[in-house]
């Protein structure tokens, strides 16, 4: 049983379809379009058949009564006790989805010895904060946490939730949808919504330079995850009229087989989310020895050095450098990258950066699809050129300030 | 000790070209198995030498999906199996981790199992949803982004997990699930030897009728609540220039440009 159905009849076999799909989903067996155990349900061989032959199968799923679920759910991520920046990102896609729909910006904060946190939250322009301040909490356990989000959902049915794609975030958002059997969509990069309140979320898709816009429309609540510095903070407003409500669960419920043992800062490394300049590097750059030249640029214009993935892969760079899908997403001032040539993975992490120049080699690169200032040329006679000029700047510079 | 790994194909290259329909050209690109999926299956068969047992690898895919189980078995898995059927098509996330889980139970109902372990994310998909989808799908714990293995007895394992500024170490008692970064340990290489040795053993195929389900509504496309409305390529519709020439001239541009928006 395919997940299409196939006008037979007029099916001339011309296989664009087969050309078409980018799984190998489709075969002919026994003179016959068939659809095999590789489809992923992504429609291109609709659109692709010249006839129009192939159509979806008919959904005869059953959908929840929408009315019953209402309001923006933003998960506010803490440890301890401070708030991760990526909730007030959240708050502001939030309450713009809210705002379209006339619904409420709710949020829920999980955790224990809470004290002011709700008072940023609510100053951020939520409406209402649910807390559940419990010592079971105290730790990130995901079975205690996903418990107290079950009975926030439970109580306040919000039609759409929203949480950081952060390590607690990717690990706490799966065990909700698995338990309300709902849909999530991973690192949106775009979030709508449509009147009927079903949220329209974009995202990079299926490892290809594609998007692909993905609805949950049988199933409440709908949940997302984007990025840290994905979207817009929400702004901080005048006199928050929001209200701070306490929930709890019983602590019997909050009892899991896990035990937290302890928990460490790591040492302090290059933070590339929070750089205001990065100089990211990929596949261009020849050997380890070069990115010497490159980190003597990078000090000189106090900026912090990104990486793409096959640089990691090769372990000349460490993973909190890498930018991209699988790393850190960034929005700095300045980005310049350098023999990087813009893979759709390493684009949906840097694309909203501010001004983006890129050197590349190859005038084909997808990186200059996406830069501000393009440079076809050489890194390996750029950067020392510039390097030089900075130096020289800088001296014209120091001299000027010298002489008087 | 019996430990289930779960392993995916997926394409060898992240730079997977469009055309000018937005179509995917797939031609020359090979299957692997995903890499942090190797990471799982080391961890996997370290507990393994420290306490004996069992290490079985699963996958779910198209028939020719079962390669990945030939690598696991180069590695030094003992056992492997394939989900595999029309009807699993089309999963997304919940419906993906619902058919691994059915698959879980059925292999886990002859031996039980102590410990499933998964690979951070895929390498195509990058969503790093699976792993806990599956532990809240068969109600055992799991802890995601494990950076290492501090210790483990015939009951329980302690782990340390990667939260991003810090590093928290739990333990839990088994049946549990971790997904393991790539700090966890460096795996092994596939070793021809195994590869000859293993050349004839068997992989178990599982359809929707071996699964202890017959609603075919949780699976494939069906078991579902997201679908892709659309596919379409990205919008890259920006104001740029692009600059040629020297090196010299490139970089005198670059500073100017620089200088101009006070960014040096």
């Amino acid at each position: 049983m395919s997940n299409y159905s196939i006008d037979y009849v007029n099916c001339s076999l011309c296989k664009v379809c087969i050309e078409a799909c980018p799984f190998d989903a489709i075969d002919i067996v026994d003179g016959k379009i068939e659809m095999n155990s590789a489809c992923k349900a992504c429609g291109i061989c609709v659109k692709s058949c010249p006839e129009g032959l192939i159509q979806p199968v008919e959904d005869k799923r059953k959908t929840v009564d929408k009315s019953l679920y209402s309001d923006v759910l933003v998960f506010a991520e803490q440890l301890e006790g401070k708030i991760h920046p990526v909730t007030y990102e959240l708050m502001g896609k939030g309450r713009e989805l809210a705002d379209k729909i006339n619904q409420e910006l709710h949020v829920i904060l999980l955790g224990h010895d809470l004290t002011d946190q709700t008072e940023e939250i609510l100053a951020h322009g939520a409406d209402k904060v649910y807390v559940y301040n419990q010592e079971p909490l105290h730790h990130f356990d995901v079975e205690a946490y996903a418990r107290a989000f079950e009975d926030c959902v439970e109580r306040t049915k919000p039609t759409i939730i929203l949480i950081g794609a952060t390590s607690i975030g990717r690990s706490l958002a799966p065990r909700i949808s698995t338990r309300f059997k709902t849909g999530l969509t991973a690192d949106c990069t775009i979030l709508d919504v449509r009147e009927n309140t079903d949220l329209v979320q974009t995202r990079p898709a299926f490892g290809g330079n594609i998007m692909a816009r993905i609805l949950t429309t049988r199933t409440r609540p709908q949940m997302a995850t984007v990025r840290y510095k994905v979207m817009e903070p929400a702004d901080r407003i005048e006199n928050p009229t929001g209200e701070v409500i306490n929930f709890s669960v019983d602590e019997k419920e909050l009892e899991t087989r896990s035990n937290f043992v302890s928990i460490t800062k790591k040492p302090e490394v290059e933070s590339i989310e929070e750089a205001d300049k990065i100089i990211a590097v990929g596949r261009g750059v020849r050997e380890e020895k070069d990115l010497e030249m490159i980190k003597e640029l990078a000090d000189l214009i106090g900026a912090k050095i990104g990486t793409t993935r096959p640089l990691i892969e090769k372990g000349w760079t460490e993973h909190q450098q890498q930018i991209g899908l699988s790393g850190r997403s960034v929005r700095p001032e300045l980005l310049i990258t350098l023999g990087v040539s813009g893979s759709v993975q390493f684009v949906a992490g840097m694309k909203s950066s501010e001004h983006i120049f890129a050197v590349n080699t190859d005038p084909e690169a997808s990186i200059f699809n996406v830069a501000h200032y393009g440079m076809v040329g050489d890194l390996y006679e750029i950067v020392p050129k510039l390097i030089e000029k900075i130096k020289n700047g800088e001296q014209v510079f120091e001299k000027t300030a010298a002489a008087v | 000790m019996e430990i289930l790994v779960c392993v995916k194909q997926v394409p060898e290259t992240k730079n997977v070209e469009v055309d000018e329909n937005g179509n995917l050209i797939r031609d020359g690109v090979d299957s692997i198995m995903n890499p942090y999926d190797m990471y799982a299956l080391e961890t996997a068969l370290r507990l393994k030498a420290e306490h004996g047992g069992t290490v079985t690898a699963i996958t779910m895919g198209p028939p020719q999906a079962k390669e990945v189980i030939r690598e696991a078995y180069m590695m030094g898995a003992d056992k492997g199996f394939i989900l595999s059927d029309i009807k699993f098509a089309g999963a997304d996330v919940l419906a993906t981790s619902y058919t691994l889980s059915k698959g879980l139970e059925v292999i886990g109902l002859k031996n039980g199992y102590d410990l499933i372990i998964c690979g951070m994310e895929s390498t195509d998909g990058d969503t790093a949803q699976v792993g806990p989808a599956i532990a809240e799908t068969l109600k055992i714990p799991h802890v995601a982004y494990v950076s290492s293995i501090k210790g483990s007895t015939e009951e329980k394992i302690m782990v340390e997990k990667d939260m991003g500024e810090t590093i928290e170490v739990v333990e839990f008692s088994y049946p549990g699930l971790i997904t393991v970064t790539k700090h966890v340990n460096q795996p092994r290489l596939p070793s021809y030897r195994l590869k000859l040795e293993t050349a004839d053993r068997e992989i178990e195929t599982l359809t929707f009728a071996d699964l202890l389900d017959d609603d075919k509504n949780n699976f494939g496309l069906k078991g579902s609540p997201t679908q892709v409305e659309e596919v379409f390529p990205p919008d890259d519709n920006i104001e740029q220039v692009i600059w040629d020439g020297s090196g010299e001239e490139l970089s005198d541009k670059l500073f100017n440009e620089l200088k101009e928006l006070k960014l040096v």
